[in-house]
Order: C-alpha cells, then sequence, then structure tokens
C-alpha cells in the first residue's frame, strides 16, 4: 500500500481549518458586542465536519423537476447560522460577550488539540519515512 | 489565513472602544463648562458604531466577509438633551437674564459607558492574545 499523504492527515486537517474559521467568527462577534444592529453568528462545526467527511446526514430529497426548491441541499452547514439569543439587547444587538468569550476558549482548546494531532501524525510519518 | 484577520477585526474593535473612551474622557472633563448662550454650550458626544446591515442582508453571509467584520465608527453625534439653564447672576458669565448654561452631560451614563468600553476593550485584548496563542502554535507545527 503506498502511502498516501492525503489521506495521512484524516480529518483533522479539515478540523483545524473550520476551526480556524470559527476562531474568526467569534472574534467578529465579540468586536461588535456594542455594535448597534449586530447579530451574532456560529458555524455548525460537526455539520462542517459531517460534510468534509463526505457523510451525508439523513436522506435527501431528489430533484425531479427544475422548479423543486431546496432538494439537494440538505444542510447550509457552509453558511453561517445567526445565534439564538438569550437576552437581545433593546439597540438590537445579539452578542452575550460571555456566551462567545466562553465558546472563542473552547474553540481555541480545539484547535491546539487539532494541532497537537497533527502534530502526531506527522511524528508517525517521519518515523515511517525514517524507517528505523 | 484567517488568524490573521482577527488581528484586524479585534484592532478595529479595539479603537471603536477608545474613541468611546476618548468621548466619555471629553464629556466628564467638560461636565462643568458653563456658558452664556445656548450656542456655545458644549454638548455631550458619543460616537455611532456602524451597523453591519451589508453583510446581514447581502452576499449571502460567507466567511471572509464576516470574519472582516470589524466595527467602523459612523461618526461622533451631539446629544439632544436639553442643557441646564441655571440662574446665577453672579457667575461671570451670566446672561442678561442672570442665566449661566451648563452642558446636558450625564455623569452617570457616561460612568456606565465607560466601564461598557473598558470592558469591551478586554475582551478584545483578551481575543488578541488567544489568536497570538494559535498562531504561534501554528507556526511551530511539524517540528
Amino acid at each position: 500500500m503506498a502511502i498516501n499523504f492525503n489521506a495521512a492527515l484524516g480529518v483533522h486537517e479539515q478540523a483545524l481549518l473550520v476551526r480556524e474559521r470559527r476562531a474568526g467568527v467569534l472574534a467578529a462577534n465579540l468586536a461588535n458586542a456594542d455594535t448597534p444592529h449586530f447579530q451574532a453568528r456560529d458555524l455548525d462545526f460537526q455539520a462542517l465536519i459531517r460534510q468534509a467527511a463526505g457523510e451525508q446526514d439523513g436522506p435527501r430529497l431528489r430533484a425531479t423537476q427544475a422548479r423543486h426548491i431546496g432538494a439537494g441541499a440538505p444542510a447550509i452547514a457552509g453558511d453561517l447560522l445567526y445565534r439564538t439569543p438569550m437576552q437581545p439587547t433593546l439597540d438590537g444587538n445579539t452578542v452575550d460577550a460571555d456566551i462567545e468569550m466562553a465558546q472563542f476558549a473552547r474553540n481555541s482548546l480545539d484547535f491546539q488539540a487539532s494541532l497537537t494531532f497533527l502534530q502526531g501524525k506527522f511524528r508517525g510519518l517521519r518515523s515511517a519515512l525514517k524507517g528505523e | 489565513m484567517s488568524i490573521n484577520a482577527i488581528f484586524d477585526v479585534a484592532g478595529s474593535a479595539m479603537s471603536a472602544q477608545s474613541i468611546r473612551l476618548n468621548t466619555v474622557a471629553s464629556n466628564l472633563a467638560n461636565a462643568q463648562t458653563a456658558s452664556s448662550s445656548i450656542g456655545q454650550t458644549f454638548r455631550a458626544r458619543h460616537p455611532v458604531f456602524a451597523p453591519l446591515y451589508q453583510d446581514q442582508l447581502g452576499a449571502g453571509g460567507t466567511a471572509q466577509g464576516d470574519a472582516q467584520a470589524g466595527v467602523p465608527v459612523l461618526g461622533i453625534v451631539e446629544s439632544d438633551a436639553p442643557l441646564q439653564p441655571r440662574y446665577e447672576p453672579h457667575h461671570p458669565l451670566a446672561d442678561a437674564q442672570g442665566y449661566v448654561y451648563y452642558p446636558n452631560v450625564n455623569v452617570v451614563e457616561e460612568m456606565a459607558d465607560m466601564i461598557s468600553a473598558s470592558r469591551s476593550f478586554q475582551i478584545n485584548v483578551q481575543v488578541v492574545e488567544a489568536a497570538k496563542t494559535l498562531a504561534q502554535r501554528v507556526l511551530a507545527l511539524g517540528q
């Protein structure tokens, strides 16, 4: 079996990218904590990873006619979603700094976990190549 | 790399919050600045942060568009609240009727605004710290 560098890193490469993207989105939420009418956004990490791994979530409807709406697009997985506000402010801002901060911290930790996994993968590849 | 975008976003938020702190400082400093006419009296100033309509309504909210959603300051507006005329006939700036006009600065509101601005600033500093750590870890990958 040939060593396949594409498959060697597994899902961790995708996970790292998604977490990096999510860090950006959460940082934008925190930055706009005082901007009127700003709506907090987030990514659905699980859906994105499932998409990256090539899995489909659930059965899909088949579009048999050009005018069928929405079939074949089961999830808006790649899209940014809006967070459901716990206590929206009077100026229409839905950023809850505590929630965003907690999510950001957790996302950073997950990011570092992904990095550690990748590091392990690289170490494994290197020792396989050396063959010592 | 979107980690770099985090620095831009948090940086623009910090600059917006420091503008807010600046206006609070000038409002508080001038809270007792009397003048002899309504037109010359200092009025409380507040920055207006831009709502990001464009991102929410158009372009389907791409990650790049949203990750670069900084906090632009549209401008600084003067408060419309009524000024405080006070009857102080012995004041050197009193007008013909003996009135002096004081600014419409609400000191309590300004103090609350100050605390809110400094907290928001701190949050963005923490975000930058975290992003810095992440970027350093990425650079050390594979070593």
